[in-house]
């Protein structure tokens, strides 16, 4: 196992996270006015990166030899007991290795053309770069430690790249709470990280036989109990869950990701869309035989219980509020966070192959959808509010065509489209759960409600009549933008080739068996169960929403013809069902309290200690002085003054007249001599 | 180069700042940074010997032979990193100094008389003769501040050395009992480490030397001298405060305290874990509300020593070595954090108000500096690839072997943490402003000095954070000492 695929392969491999980190390095000491060449040198280093993945994911699909370890380096020893750092190459990083470098390439092309006006052009490939360095390392990543240390980076380039704008007080602040809130969630993960460290004394994922996830380990991990009964390995795994909450945006950490919106387009393409939200679903699916170790009979342990719920929670909550949602990259933003909830499902309900699938598949039609958002954002003249669009698809007609093949990839058009079958086999992983029907169910109406505000949201964007008279009018964007959008287009089409029923080669790869052809499996009453109930899904998704808002007013004022039926219900989507809200009262007040409170106490209680303290000494010190001046001090005033008097008197003698000491040297030697003979008599 | 020349050379530059005559003042920062220079590379010089196994230096005299005291200097793993640590500190502390215009020889010479004295510290194997070198840092220190100082200089000395002396007396009380204790008969600290002092001894004993020592270590609830007497330092001086001064206590704590009195050690171990921990969360919660960038970075002191004492709290040998690590850690973010809001932002803009600042929109103004703030506050927050991580997981993994239920608390410090650092990087140097407003004028750009200051320290946390083994390894040949096999051979 651990013999690698190709002999340069370890040592290439550590290039592809590394070749990004470098540039972004590089750039930072680059002066501002190298925009250009830094843009070169980004996407250069990220070409290359792109290739070596690639060469990785093709070396990945050798039957028999589908993972390799790449050597460890230690990065603290203790005793006998190491902390060591390594990569991992398996199908699941190698997929995401290429997934990651091939959409990052992309939209770094865009963003040449996107952010051409930009005054920090170079700062913004700097972070770009930086940001894919560290992603990188995610994915790649052969321990926890390793892995948890790029999530923190991710974290942070993501923080930089909302803030870009740092300026605007909405982009300043939503970056601020992007770190905060998922740093909550990467706490849970770093305590659970240490858990698992301590019991294990292991943070590799595969060490011939010694690693977290081999069964070795995993036995001991499900073994060893702690509070309430609860296996060490599933209490660690749901601290870890807590983590990939935060960073997938699951409810109810999930705020920070709709005002992730605030950083420029290409980043919520790339970030807050394709690839760092998925991270945590990435660690999960990671973990999984940790998640799972615990697990019964039929396969349910708590922490995938977990998973699935909140995965169906989010997944009906984010599309619940994406219906009232009127910023164009708002409802993508909460789609985004609807998308992550299914794949947690498939998570939970066992299937890490679908998950995966889904993963992959999103992270190239949800691209797709927002570059397509920016070009339309950047020929309407920053315009965002879908409200004042319509009538697009004459003036944009590229545009339209590639945004309509994300939208309907997104909303699971039936058969060419990738979104459907990752989508379809999700349902199929959660339809068979033991555990319940209820995240199958959540799933169903999330799906349903995906098809429409998908419809909503392109109905309004491209058809009817333009809403927003007495401006410059929508112009198509040029071609570096453009080209970008028809590979991921292509991508988010030709990938439905391989997670069909009938040929299922992504997810036997990703589990380590070999793809078989079955014409058969389509036929399967269960599959063509599934298969109906999906079509009728997105039909009538999109059929109510062709129905409401077909024929939407040319008015860009008027209400949304929902809003009058909904009422009450509307505004409360509107606002996110009031999470921002409840946030701000129970714990941000709070908090500012607590923080005003203890400084208050600094102020009024230790610095008025230290005045009392400092009267105290001084009044003792008046005391002591007054003591010491009239007892003490005058005594020995006395003596001086006695002693001074004596020496004036005595300096008298000092007269300086050579007479009067020559005499009273003959003074004093007659009395010597005088002394001397009557002593020797 | 033995490690004796980091002293030598500190004592030695003194003397000689001191004997120039006043028309060449100009070279006192010349012969500070040579003096500064020379320590540190005996330091790091004697680091990489000691990887590579040389022999401890060792360096035994007879002092004052009727009290049994010697003249003790060694250096072992331990004490090396923390010689290294106050050689760069020092070093980037002159160069930040670079325009000291004041009585530029007194202000070196008591410079470098601190540095000699912290040397001595982390050197002494003889408890008096480490007492000594501990007092000598006490009076420079006070003069760097009410001479140097600004905002309420005299209160924060005053305070500062208040502070200081009541522990120093704390600390020679702790001694002068173990060594009557022990017999009377030596001060060399392996041998009192080496008597079994009676338990009831112990547990009155112990939190005595430990408080003394831990009161400059920053320890809540005596840690008000670190914000009023960093802010009030100047900018050197608060670099040395919070760079190696606070260590000063934190290392006696460890090194004297803890082998001394390890069964009262064992009694109040839970109290210091308690008091770190509130340490840590209130020192976050008070940064959170701070007007003055330096008060942040003062409170934001006493949060980051909570975690040594944490570490030392934990009693267990990844705690231990996190402590240390702090130690380092934080004396070299801090000294930064200070040499960046105190030098190179304050000089020029003559305000460190949050709110003032937004007026000179310093990221377009003086962009070096916020380049140079925005990695330490990275570094400050803990993030992976800087020196806070590697101490803060450390610390952590050891307080999870002795009291886990801690470690959430650890976790709400870290997030605090990040949101008082963002919060203050924000307001000083990215402030919130329409992007056409360019009114504010640039400022004058980075000198040489500072700009190698600010990489000097950026690329020691860096390397530390990036490849932690070096450090942990020499820590660790300290931590095998005979002095803390009372401690970590503990069940």
């Amino acid at each position: 196992m651990a013999e690698p695929f190709h002999p340069y392969l370890p040592f290439l491999l550590w290039w592809v996270p590394l070749l990004p980190l470098i540039a972004g390095a590089v750039i930072a000491i680059l002066p501002n006015r190298y925009g250009r060449v830094a843009s070169q040198i980004a996407t250069g280093a990220l070409f290359l990166s792109c290739l070596i993945a690639l060469a990785a994911l093709l070396c990945s699909l050798t039957p028999g030899k589908m993972a390799s370890s790449i050597p460890a380096v230690t990065w603290l020893t203790f005793g006998d007991v190491a902390l060591q750092v390594g990569l991992w190459l398996d199908p699941m990083s190698a997929a995401m290795a290429a997934m990651v470098t091939f959409v990052a390439l992309w939209i770094f092309v865009y963003s040449i053309g996107y952010m051409e006006k930009e005054a920090r052009f170079g700062r913004f490939f700097g972070f770009l770069s930086l940001f894919c360095g560290a992603m990188l390392f995610v994915v790649l990543s052969n321990s926890l430690l390793l892995l948890f240390m790029a999530w923190e980076l991710v974290g942070l380039a993501s923080y930089m790249l909302i803030g870009f704008y740092f300026e605007k007080p909405t982009a300043a602040a939503a970056a601020q709470k992007a770190f905060i809130t998922t740093r909550v969630g990467d706490m849970a993960f770093f305590i659970g990280m240490i858990w698992l460290y301590r019991q294990s004394g292991t943070l590799l994922f595969y060490d011939n036989g010694n690693g977290l996830l081999e069964s070795g380990v995993l036995h001991s991990l499900a073994g060893a109990t702690t509070v309430g009964g609860l296996a060490v390995s599933s209490a660690a795994a749901l601290l870890l869950l807590v983590g990939a909450m935060g960073k997938s945006g699951q409810v109810p950490l999930h705020t920070w990701l709709p005002d992730a919106m605030e950083g420029p387009t290409p980043v919520s393409a790339l970030i807050h869309a394709a690839t760092m939200v998925a991270a945590g679903v990435f660690l999960v699916a990671r973990t999984h035989p940790i998640f799972s170790a615990a697990a019964d009979l039929n396969g349910l342990s708590l922490p995938l219980i977990a998973a699935a719920w909140i995965g169906g929670i989010t997944a009906l909550y984010a599309a619940l509020v994406a219906l009232a949602q009127t910023d164009i990259k708002r409802i993508l933003a909460y789609s985004t966070v609807s998308q992550l909830g299914f794949m947690m499902v498939a998570l939970g309900t066992g299937g890490v192959a679908a998950a995966m699938f889904h993963l992959i598949a999103h992270a190239f039609f949800k691209a797709l959808l927002f570059l397509s958002a920016g070009s339309v954002i950047h020929g309407c003249h920053e315009e965002q509010d879908i409200r004042r669009m319509g009538g697009l698809r004459h003036a944009m007609p590229k545009t339209f065509v590639t945004y309509a093949v994300g939208m309907m990839a997104l909303s699971g058009f039936p058969f060419v489209f990738s979104g459907f079958w990752s989508k379809e086999a999700i349902l199929h992983k959660a339809q068979i759960w033991p555990g319940g029907h209820g995240p199958f169910l959540l799933a169903g109406a999330a799906a349903l409600l995906t098809a429409f505000y998908m419809t909503r949201q392109a109905l309004l964007v491209f058809f009817g009549v333009p809403r927003r008279p007495g401006v410059a009018h929508p112009h198509e964007s040029p071609s570096v933008m453009l080209v970008p959008l028809y590979v991921l287009a292509a991508g988010a089409v030709l990938l439905a080739l391989v997670g069909t029923p009938v040929w299922p080669w992504f997810e036997e790869w990703i589990s380590g068996e070999s793809a078989r052809f079955d014409s058969g499996a389509l036929m399967k009453p269960e599959v063509m169960h599934l298969i109906g109930l999906s079509l009728a899904i997105v039909t009538l998704g999109v059929g109510a929403s062709w129905a409401i808002y077909r024929n939407v007013s040319s008015d860009s004022q008027a209400a949304d013809p929902l809003a009058g039926k909904l009422g009450g219900v509307w505004r409360f989507l509107e606002q996110a069902m009031g999470f921002d809200a409840l946030y701000e009262k129970a714990i941000i007040g709070p908090l500012a309290f607590f923080a005003g409170a203890i400084d208050a106490l600094e102020r009024q209680v230790f610095v008025p200690l230290m005045a009392v303290g400092e009267s105290c000494v001084k009044r003792i010190g008046r005391w002591t002085g007054v003591s010491d001046e009239k007892g003490l001090n005058d005594g020995f005033d006395r003596l001086c003054s006695g002693l001074q008097n004596r020496a004036v008197s005595a300096s008298r003698s000092q007269s300086g007249r050579p007479q009067a000491y020559l005499r009273a040297i003959g003074l004093g030697m007659s009395v010597l001599l005088i002394l001397y003979f009557w002593l020797i008599a | 180069m033995t490690p004796a020349w980091t002293i030598l050379s500190a004592f030695f530059g003194a003397l000689l700042v001191l004997l120039l005559p006043a028309r060449m003042a100009a070279v006192s920062r010349i012969i500070a940074l040579v003096a500064s220079l020379v320590g540190a590379v005996a330091a790091a010089a004697s680091c990489l010997a000691r990887l590579n196994h040389a022999v401890v230096w060792d360096f035994d005299r007879a002092w004052i032979p009727t009290l049994g005291i010697r003249f003790h200097l060694a250096a072992d793993g331990l004490s090396l990193t923390l010689l290294l640590l106050t050689g760069l500190v020092a070093v980037a502390g002159v160069l930040f100094s670079w325009n000291v215009e004041r009585r530029p020889r007194a202000f070196f010479a008591f410079f470098l008389t601190i540095i000699g004295g912290v040397d001595g510290v982390f050197m002494s194997r003889d408890a008096f003769l480490l007492f000594v070198c501990y007092e000598i840092v006490i009076l420079p220190k006070y003069l760097l501040i009410a001479v140097w100082g600004s905002t309420n200089k005299e209160y924060g000395a005053m305070k500062l050395t208040m502070y200081s002396i009541g522990s120093s007396a704390l600390i020679l009380i702790g001694l002068v009992v173990a060594y009557g204790a022990s017999g009377g008969t030596s001060f060399d600290l392996a041998h009192l480490a080496s008597t079994h002092y009676s338990p009831a001894l112990q547990a009155w004993a112990f939190p005595i030397l430990f408080v003394g020592f831990a009161v400059l270590a920053g320890m809540w609830p005596f840690h008000t001298w670190a914000p009023t007497g960093h802010v009030a330092a100047p900018t050197a001086a608060s670099m040395l405060l919070a760079g190696v001064v606070m260590k000063l206590g934190a290392y006696g704590a460890l090194c004297v305290a803890l082998p001394l009195f390890p069964e009262g050690f064992e009694q109040w171990k839970p109290a210091i874990a308690a008091l770190a921990v509130i340490g840590i969360v209130y020192g976050a919660l008070t940064a959170l509300s701070q007007k003055d960038l330096k008060f942040v970075i003062g409170y934001s002191s006493v949060s980051h020593m909570g975690f040594v004492l944490l570490g030392i709290a934990a009693g267990t040998h990844w705690g231990l070595r996190g402590a240390v690590l702090q130690m380092i850690s934080h004396g070299i973010i801090a000294g930064l954090l200070f040499g960046i809001a105190g030098r190179v932002v304050y000089e020029r803009t003559h305000t460190r108000d949050l709110t003032a600042l937004r007026e000179f929109d310093l990221w377009r103004t003086l962009p070096g500096a916020a380049i140079g703030f925005t990695l330490a506050t990275a570094a400050s927050m803990g993030l992976p690839g800087f020196s806070g991580f590697v101490a803060e997981i450390s610390v952590a993994i050891g307080l999870w072997e002795s009291s886990p239920w801690l470690v959430p608390a650890v976790a709400l410090g870290i997030v605090i943490t990040g949101a008082f650092s963002l919060r203050a990087l924000h307001k000083a140097f990215f402030p919130v402003r329409q992007a056409s407003d360019t009114t504010a004028l640039p400022l004058a750009p980075l000198t040489w000095p500072e700009i190698s200051a600010i990489s000097l320290l950026i690329a020691v946390s860096l390397a530390i954070g990036l490849y932690p083994k070096p450090w942990v390894d020499l820590i660790d040949d300290g931590l095998r000492s005979p002095l803390f096999h009372s401690i970590l051979s503990q069940p």
